[in-house]
This record gives structure tokens, sequence and C-alpha cells, in this order.
């Protein structure tokens, strides 16, 4: 089956630009008449990943593959990782300073959302080493 | 209830997008400074309100579907809000009316905060 490939860098220094990423894939999508319930759910889940590349991590990838029945995205980053993904998983559990706060972010509930939204979400990661999301969506 | 009804209960100032404003029909409205929040329990909302003023507001209400983004509290967007907006079609807003004022007006005018 033929796919569509997309690879965006997401600047860890650049709080401003975040979600250039996700506006990118959501308007592919929207071009190529992708279900309305699909484009949301991957709008939001990717965003949200991509935000915390840059205010969790320094910033990375974003790998997109597009199907016509699904879309698949990779976020690596190569940051400080997560020590405890189950933690990490719950609503509410955040690390993110104030200074994250005061930017609108840092409620804990960003992985929570992915997962919600989703239909296959894995995290991989290495203290030190870095994080790789993966949100895998269907046409529902 | 039509955005024009909600730029004039709010006495606010279309910043952007303003030929949109009779376009648009505004069903449900949410309220808050956390975009994490807008993200994970806002849905099918048209209007947000906020206080907060940065480029991932929009980025936010792009995400969401959200057409119109009110700053209250006399937030003023900054060039690089207001581009991003234009350019979204998303409209912006300007209120001196607070927070929990622009709520109150808009829900007992019969604007109604659909989970
Ligand atoms: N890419 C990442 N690298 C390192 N740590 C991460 C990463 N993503 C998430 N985390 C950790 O997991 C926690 C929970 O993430 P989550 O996205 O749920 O909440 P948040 O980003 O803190 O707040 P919100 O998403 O509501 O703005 C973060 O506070 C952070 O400690
Ligand atoms: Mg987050």
């Amino acid at each position: 089956m033929t796919s569509i490939k997309q690879s965006y860098i997401v600047d860890g220094n650049d709080f401003i630009s975040c979600g250039h990423a996700s506006e990118a894939v959501k308007r592919t999508l929207k071009e190529l008449g992708m279900p309305s319930d699909l484009i949301r759910r991957v709008a939001i889940a990717m965003y949200e990943g991509e935000i915390n590349m840059v205010i969790h991590a320094e910033g990375g990838v974003a790998d997109v593959e597009i199907f016509s029945d699904g879309v698949k995205i990779y976020l690596r980053d190569h940051g400080k990782g997560i020590a405890d993904i189950e933690q990490a998983m719950q609503e509410g559990f955040s690390t993110a300073t104030d200074d994250i706060r005061e930017l609108g972010f840092g409620a804990g509930m960003g992985l929570p959302n992915m997962k919600k939204y989703a239909d296959e979400m894995e995290i991989d990661t290495e203290i030190g080493v870095g994080t790789t999301v993966y949100l895998g969506f269907k046409v529902r | 209830m039509k955005l024009q009804e909600i730029v004039d209960l709010l006495e606010a100032e279309v910043v952007t997008n303003k030929e949109l404003v009779p376009t648009i029909e505004i069903h449900s409205a949410c309220g808050s400074d956390m975009m994490s929040d807008v993200l994970a329990y806002v849905s099918d909302q048209g209007l947000l309100l906020t206080g907060l003023c940065n480029p991932q507001v929009i980025r936010t209400a792009e995400m969401m579907d959200i057409t119109c983004v009110a700053f209250v509290r006399g937030k003023r967007p900054d060039d690089m809000v207001k581009s991003l907006a234009q350019s979204k079609g998303i409209v912006i807003l300007e209120t001196k009316k607070q927070m929990y004022q622009a709520c109150g007006i808009l829900y007992t005018h019969g604007l109604d905060a659909k989970q």
C-alpha cells in the first residue's frame, strides 16, 4: 500500500513556532480529504506531543506516515527521558515549572490526552538519552 | 449565538478577520488560561475566552477548530499573534471585561458550555 511520509524538525528552543509540524500535518490530512474526526484526533495528540518535545526535551524530529486508512506518528527527542512512564501517564502529573505554566501548559494532561485520542500509543524512553512516542490512528 | 452579538455583549474590538464576523455562529464557549485544559476538556467550542496572550493560544484554537479567540482584561495580542490568527482565519476579539464577567455575560445570554 502506498503512503505519504513527512518529516519535521521540532526546534527545542523555539516555543513561539512550536506546533508548526502538527499544523502542517493537519493541513495535509485536510487536503487528502481524510475524515474530520481523524484529523481532529491527530492534530490534538500530535500537538500535545510537539509541545512536550519543546517544554520537556530539547526538541527532536517528528516522522509522520499517512495511509489511506490511518496515520502513524513517531516523535523522537534527545531530551532527559521520562523516569516513570506510569506516573507520567497519570492525569495531573507534571514536572513543569512555573515558567511553563505561565505559557499555558503544564497541567499534566498532555500524555493522557494523547492516549485518549490515539488508537495506539507507545513510549520508549531512556534517562539521559531521550524519548520516542509512537502514536497510531485508524479511520473509525 | 451570532458572533456579532458576542462582540456587542463584550463591547469588544475585532482585531483580525473582521469580515468573517457576520458569517460565524457560536454554539458554545469555554474560558481558560491553561491551554492544557482547553486541549483536554473542550469539544466543539467555537469560542475561547482567555487572559493568556501568546502564539500557542492561536495554535491551540486551530487544533481544536475554535473560530474565535477573545482576549479578556484588555490583553493586547502582539503582531506575531495577530498575523498567525489572521492567516488561520481565526477572529480575535479584545475586551476590557474580566474573565468572570465576560463568561457570565455570555452565559446569562444563553451561550452554553457544552462539555
Ligand atoms: N518528551 C518528553 N521528555 C521528557 N519528559 C517528558 C516528555 N513528555 C512528557 N514528559 C514528562 O511527563 C510529564 C507528563 O507529561 P504531560 O504531557 O502529561 O503533562 P505536561 O506536559 O507536564 O502538562 P500539559 O501536557 O498538561 O501541558 C511531564 O511533566 C514530564 O515530566
Ligand atoms: Mg504535555
